[in-house]
């Protein structure tokens, strides 16, 4: 099995604050990677870093065997970021449209064909949302509104997903649906990465773990990853314990 | 894609593909349809009359384009003669109005895209760079004795603005709007120095105050040319770039990690807001300019179902505005600019009051 996502050795800091220290970790293809820390860990960063959204001020990333910055496959990676870094609460966006924005990356400057669209809407419906299609984006649920760019990922036919906290603000009966939806995708070879501040819903859900303040604490599978002290480890370091909603 | 076989979920089998059929349009997006294609009908047509003009200069050509003007001027004493007006027989009215149209397309054109992505200072910055530019141009005309056209270059200082505008914006760590906000006082600040201290040295030939406020009068064949010129471009460009600005605007992030550019298209983003303010100055005036970038989008985000709809709604309000904004200010002899954004908030409120009514209101959101 080849890898996704490989990190080597990277140390990445905000001025004089250290928000990485040499960290490498492997993605592997049809991993369900649950990425977990208190805040102010480094999770985002390093996702970022994982997407060649930041370059680490040292060591080196590597997507589907490119380095990160020659890496241009962008239809293969779906991103769903934090909520509130979308213009999707203002701009008057349909669900429809935003889940084209998936094909962007295929057709470039041309047109989108039917073919696209098709997809779209297949993509649409796997999530469940078909009836929401001409809705804004800004008039849906926190819930419906992940699914919509969870749609977007489909419909680029991402072979990576990778998504930042994307059940804050959600309602628990709609994330438990997303998370099945997740584990389906999954299922038929999608890999993911997954921020969750929820640990419980990240080692019911992820069969991988890693831990992470600033230092990776431990990354293998989930049963070693509960069986181990990386997790009071980790949050023991800051001393800040993660509020658990429920 | 080899791993496209094991993505069952998200790879649709080619009968849903062929079975596929878009939507009929409904009557709403079918009146959109008519008046964008009317307002690209009239764009078309003011084109044709700038072009009449510059190419009657060129007696190469035969007399065909001098005679084509000539008819096209007595058609308009005939408008005249049955509106009971003083306007269509003039050919600077006929370049104020060519500017005017022109401003109505790409002005919302490109302010939808710098509304949504909250850089409407950005607008505003530019057309105060663009009056350092006209007062740089006038000393560079007097000390030189360059004659070409004083637009061009307000034109360069703009573009120049707007590379160091995107140069700004790209290390803080939002489009942080201090330093922005410090470039627009600068910039007029030094238009104004620039002004005071050449007037010590050579007779200004230009009326500043037309500059500032927007007049009808201010716009030569020169000025309408290079209207029209950067009109078909910055459509052309738009209708290319359409999907990735979108994309940009509505999830910066999102976009990146799909390896799009981000960086250059928003340098061609704010290089093409550079390039309508200096040919919106012309009748809308430095001061103005940015409300017809905002003005329009922000009536259309009201009640827009979608974001071509916001694209479709912003252009045929922002045509509406300069239409009746031009009716107004010959009726009342009054600037033009003053009136194109009065009547732009015009219907701004009656968006505002038509979302309201409908209950579908966004204006609480649109924060």
């Amino acid at each position: 099995m080849s890898s996704a996502v490989d990190v080597r050795d990277v140390t990445f800091s905000y001025g004089e604050k250290l928000a990485l220290d040499d960290v490498s970790l492997t993605v592997e293809e049809g991993d369900f990677l649950g990425l977990i820390g208190p805040n102010g860990s480094g999770k985002t960063t390093l996702l970022h870093i994982m997407l060649g959204l930041i370059e680490p001020d040292r060591g080196s990333v590597e997507l589907f065997g490119n380095p990160v910055d020659e890496f241009d496959a962008g239809e293969r990676i779906g991103y769903v970021s934090q909520q509130a870094t979308s213009r999707g609460g203002t701009m008057p966006v349909t669900v429809r449209e935003c889940v084209r924005m998936g094909r962007f990356a295929h057709v470039g400057h041309s047109r989108l064909t039917d073919e696209d669209r098709a997809i779209a809407e297949q993509a649409l419906e796997t999530v469940g949302i078909s009836d929401l299609a001409d809705r804004r984006v800004n008039q849906l649920s926190g819930g419906q509104r992940q699914r919509a760019y969870i749609a977007r990922a489909l419909a680029s036919e991402a072979d990576l997903l990778a998504l930042d906290e994307p059940t804050v603000g959600v309602d628990a009966e709609s994330r438990d649906a997303f998370y099945r939806l997740l584990d389906s995708l999954n299922a038929s070879g999608i890999t993911i990465i997954l921020i969750e501040h929820d640990i419980g819903v990240v080692t019911d859900r992820a069969d991988r773990i890693a831990c992470i303040n600033t230092e990776l604490y431990h990354h293998g599978d989930t049963e070693s990853f509960v069986e181990s002290d990386a997790l009071s480890e980790a949050y023991g370091a800051t001393g800040t314990v993660v509020h658990h909603h429920h | 894609m080899s791993e496209s076989d094991d993505h069952t979920l998200e790879s649709p089998p080619v009968s849903d593909v062929s079975q596929y059929q878009p939507k009929p349009a409904d009557l709403r997006r079918r009146l959109e349809v008519v008046g964008i294609s009317l307002v690209g009908f009239l764009g078309a047509f003011v084109i044709a009359f700038v072009v009449l003009d510059w190419l009657r200069h060129y007696p190469s050509l035969g007399a065909l384009p001098g005679t084509l003007f000539d008819q096209f001027l007595i058609a308009g004493m005939w408008a005249d003669h049955v509106l009971g007006t003083n306007v269509f027989q003039h050919p600077f009215m006929w370049r104020s109005i060519a500017t005017g149209v022109l401003i109505g397309i790409v002005a919302p054109l490109v302010g939808t895209y710098l509304v949504h992505r909250q850089m409407a200072l950005i607008g505003e910055t530019l057309a105060h760079t663009a009056f350092a530019g006209v007062a740089i141009g006038l000393l560079v005309m007097a000390v030189t004795g360059y004659e070409g056209s004083l637009l061009l270059i307000a034109l360069v200082v703009s573009i120049v603005g707007a590379l160091v505008v995107q140069w700004l914006a790209d290390r803080t760590s939002t489009f942080g709007d201090v330093p922005i906000a410090i470039m627009l006082s600068g910039s007029f600040a030094i238009g104004t120095l620039l002004i005071s201290w050449g007037r010590g040295y050579v007779s200004v030939p230009i009326d500043i105050e037309e500059f500032l406020f927007g007049s009808m009068s201010v716009v030569t064949a020169d000025g309408a040319r290079m209207m029209a010129v950067l009109s078909v471009a910055v459509v052309g460009i738009v209708a290319a770039t359409y999907k990735q600005l979108l994309f940009i605007t509505f999830d910066e992030q999102a976009a990146r990690v799909a390896q799009l550019d981000v960086s250059a298209y928003n340098t061609l983003l704010v290089v093409m807001t550079a390039v309508v303010v200096v040919g919106a100055m012309q009748v809308l005036g430095v001061i103005l300019v940015a409300g017809m970038l905002v003005i329009p989008v922000a009536a259309a985000s009201q009640v827009a179902r979608s974001f071509r709809e916001t694209l479709y709604l912003s252009i045929l309000i922002g045509q509406a505005s300069i239409v009746g904004g031009f009716a107004f200010a010959i009726s009342q002899s009054l600037p033009s600019g003053g009136s194109i954004i009065v009547v732009a908030i015009s219907f701004y409120l009656l968006a505002v009051a038509f979302s309201l009514f409908t209950g579908r209101s966004t204006a609480i959101s649109m924060h």
